[in-house]
């Protein structure tokens, strides 16, 4: 057989090669044995992490990162930092989807020099408390999914080696946050923040406790991305990674603020049969779903889809008809996780698709409303969902302002005091999301509209809602609270408020006792 | 028409957190209690407390109601001259038996207004009835002042008076209802309902509203925010009623405009009370913010 060899001439002036069997022995040794024996052989299965730490090449410096589906119930970051400590490593930088309390151990590997620079969407408890204190010479730099998304594609973050734990992966790396063959130990859902680390990282370890046969569909990260497969005990505590349908609040002051902004929403002129929305996680936001149910079938209003953190009460409106389709970026409840398994039309997305600025099309860009909660609000609509009113670090940017610039209309839903602290104040600690991105500020005391939004003071008006100026809303808080004592600031830069172009928008300093 | 008073809130007065806000739930008024809620230790703070709150709080358009010590206890004195002097709208008298009882609480508001350079007059009363003698003086109770603005059943005392307990359906307190609502009208006041006091058990607190409501009561006491929306849902006119009552003031309208003093609708002579329980409609009905002002004609 010649093949097409005899026309080499006028194929190489085509700039093409004729085939010549044998050459590529990868293309020609073909394969013969039966799948069972070729997956015992040829998988990516390796029998340690500090095998495939090895395999992978990871050198001092190197940045490696994290995906945050495990919440509070993470074993991986723990058990990985462990790891490459005992062997020796140095000079690592993090780049977490995100980070929790349980993720304190990182205060040791940062003292000793193992970990020298971390970014994340957030930050909590004793980690953040040292932070704020001053821990680490480098700040931490925080940034919204979006811009996370977004640097990670651009290059801005290089990812050496993604460390991505699953609920359940083949021997080939089609990992997911659950599996429909078997359940497994740790469900989470979306693995939505974990797919751009796969997508972009040079070098991709799973890790789980649960690897399943060959393929692995749906699969929420595809073989393609994975280099290797760890099996380990566990990669997280089931019961800290998400609980149940989360329940419905019965404070009265979270009720109240619910209710008003459905009533909002149903007026603001983004309430039509087809329109698009995205609630939070918190008590009001959470409740703002059951409200706005009874105003959706009152009126025959269905939503075309629902987006983001998904939670069990959008999904029991999905159910219900009322919420056409559900991308899920990342699961918030077991009912959420088990809808996204069972439900044809609950889509798993990634943080690109969900909120990178740069991309065209990206989810949030097609919201029209977005219900958002606040540590703080400023007279200028600014928003900090990051620090807390004693100047700690404490919360996450998540996706607060990307969705803000995305939606049609931003709703910020937030107490006017919380304690004896305002939340409404003439300047937020912490700028996160900038105030021109913030239209609507629902607070148990009154409803303020941002004066750049005047069409939607005007049908709220219309609609008999009694708007009252954002000034007005501090100086009611302060009334009662007064003026808190300036906070003891040091003048050390510890943490970057990144906007979602990686620009810093704010700075958190050094907090003294 | 007179303040509508459709439901008030008790915020204990010791409970610093729920008095800063209170007012924010849309209860008709507020009212800040030093008595029963108040153990003996905490009165001076408790007061001291509410004094604050009424000074520096504004607590919009919510009617601000005190309930004060008896002045057989040795807190009475003190806690309506404080009051007074914080310049709460309405003090409210617990136990009341008599109309002395309402004559003696008068004469120490007057003693503190005179005292504090304020208008003699200008501080209200209501005054609870919670046994079974109260009951029986009702008339006399409501008509003792020219300050009082209203009687209200306690029926937590009324019953452990009467030798029962409260039921559910509460037709224990019959009797007790009729007399005062009978009595606020005839005195020209007005009556206002106990407490319903299991905050989990919705249905069974609106049908005892809507029950009080046909008795023709003005408003009910509540313990707990999430009370109010029911209540007033319950004193809130149908659309039904709102329609049928705007028709009524238009043909009143009407007549007047033509100088005649017949009103008459659809070929049907409309009452004088029929008239006036329209307007009293249209108020309840705007005060519920279902009716907004231009809206009514």
């Amino acid at each position: 057989m010649k093949f097409a060899s005899e026309y080499s001439e006028q194929l190489t002036a085509l700039g093409k090669k004729a085939y010549v069997p044998g050459e590529n022995p990868r293309l020609y040794d073909k394969e013969t044995a039966p799948l069972k024996e070729r997956m015992a052989r040829e998988n990516k299965i390796v029998e340690s992490l500090e095998k495939a730490i090895e395999l992978v090449g990871l050198k001092d410096g190197m940045t490696i990162s994290f995906h945050h589906h495990f919440r509070n119930g993470d074993h991986i970051v723990n058990m990985v930092m462990d790891t490459l400590a005992k062997m020796g490593f140095k000079d690592l930088r993090i780049a977490a989807s995100s980070l929790s309390a349980v993720h304190a151990p990182l205060i040791e590997h940062i003292k000793n020099g193992v970990v020298t620079h971390i970014e994340t969407s957030g930050c909590r408890g004793e980690l953040a408390e040292a932070i704020s204190h001053g821990l680490m010479d480098d700040p931490m730099v925080f940034r919204s999914h979006g811009g996370r998304a977004a640097a990670i594609a651009e290059d801005e973050i290089h990812i050496d080696v993604a460390f991505l734990g699953a609920s359940s992966c083949d021997p080939f790396g089609n990992a997911n946050g659950y599996s429909r063959e078997s359940e497994g130990k740790s469900m989470c859902g979306s693995l939505g923040y974990a797919r751009v680390d796969a997508q972009y990282a040079d070098s991709v370890i799973v890790l789980t406790d649960n690897i399943v046969s060959y393929p692995n569909v749906p699969f929420g990260i595809s073989q393609r991305f994975v280099d290797y497969v760890v099996a380990v005990d566990e990669v997280g505590d089931a019961a800290k990674i998400m609980t149940g349908a989360t329940r419905f609040t019965k404070n009265p002051h979270d009720l109240m603020i619910a209710e008003t902004t459905a009533n909002i929403i149903v007026h603001s002129g983004f309430f039509y049969d087809g329109f698009s929305l995205q609630t939070g996680s918190g008590g009001a936001s959470l409740a703002v779903t059951r409200f706005l149910r009874e105003a959706m079938i009152e009126n025959d209003v269905k939503a075309s889809f629902a987006l983001g953190g998904i939670t069990g009460a959008m999904v029991k409106l999905h159910e219900e008809g009322l919420i056409r389709r559900l991308l899920d970026v990342q699961s918030f409840d077991l009912d959420a996780a088990q809808s996204l398994k069972n439900n044809r039309f609950h889509q798993q997305i990634d943080a690109n698709y969900y909120a990178n600025p740069y991309r065209r099309g990206a989810a949030v860009n097609q919201l029209d409303v977005v219900v958002l909660s606040a540590l703080e609000v400023d007279t200028d609509f600014n928003v900090n969902v990051l620090t807390g009113s004693d100047g700690v670090i404490r919360g996450a940017i998540g996706g607060h302002p990307d969705t803000a610039a995305g939606a049609a209309l931003s709703i910020v839903v937030c107490p006017l005091m919380r304690g004896r602290m305002p939340s409404v104040r003439s300047r937020v600690n912490t700028i996160v999301t900038p105030g021109t991105t913030v239209d609507v500020l629902v607070t148990d005391q009154g409803v303020a509209v941002n004066p750049r939004r005047p069409e939607v003071a005007e049908r709220l008006s219309r609609a008999h809602f009694r708007l009252v100026p954002i000034e007005e809303l501090a100086r009611r808080a302060e009334r009662i609270t007064g003026k808190p004592e300036p906070l003891p600031f040091g003048n050390r830069i510890v943490g970057l408020s990144t906007y979602r172009d990686g620009s810093v928008i704010d700075v958190i300093r050094e907090i003294n006792d | 028409m007179s303040r509508l008073r459709r439901s008030m809130l008790f915020v204990p007065g010791n409970n610093p957190g729920m008095m800063s806000d209170a007012h924010i739930y849309g209860s008709d008024a507020l009212m800040f209690d030093l008595e029963d809620s108040v153990a003996m230790r905490e009165k001076d703070a408790a007061r001291l407390l509410v004094y604050h709150a009424l000074k520096t709080i504004h607590y919009g358009d919510c009617e601000k109601v005190v309930r004060v010590n008896p002045l057989s206890t040795p807190y009475g004195k003190a806690d309506i001259e404080a009051m007074v002097a914080a310049g709460v709208e309405v003090i409210r008298l617990p136990k009341t038996e008599s109309a002395q009882d309402i004559c003696d609480t008068e004469y120490e508001i007057e003693r503190a207004e005179k005292k504090l350079g304020i208008p003699v007059g200008q501080t209200r009363m209501m005054a609870a009835i919670e046994g079974a003698l109260g009951v029986i003086n009702a008339y006399a109770i409501a008509t003792a002042s020219k300050r009082l603005i209203g009687i209200a059943l306690g029926a937590e005392d009324y019953c452990a008076n009467m030798k029962t307990n409260r039921s559910r359906e509460g037709s224990e307190l019959f009797y007790a209802r009729s007399a005062i609502v009978v009595a606020a009208r005839a005195a020209g006041v007005d009556a206002l309902d106990t407490v319903f006091s299991d905050v989990n058990d919705e249905e069974q607190l609106v049908r005892e509203t809507e029950a009080v409501k046909q008795l023709g009561f003005d408003g009910k006491s509540v313990i707990n925010p999430r009370q109010i929306k029911p209540v007033h849902r319950v004193f809130t006119p149908t659309k039904a009623e709102i329609q049928k009552a705007l028709r009524i003031l238009a043909a009143s309208r009407e007549a007047e405009q033509k100088g005649s003093g017949v009103v008459s609708l659809n070929g049907k002579m409309v009452d004088r009370p029929v008239v006036l329980r329209a307007e009293r409609c249209i108020e309840l009905a705007k005060a519920s913010r279902v009716v907004f002002e231009g809206e009514d004609l």
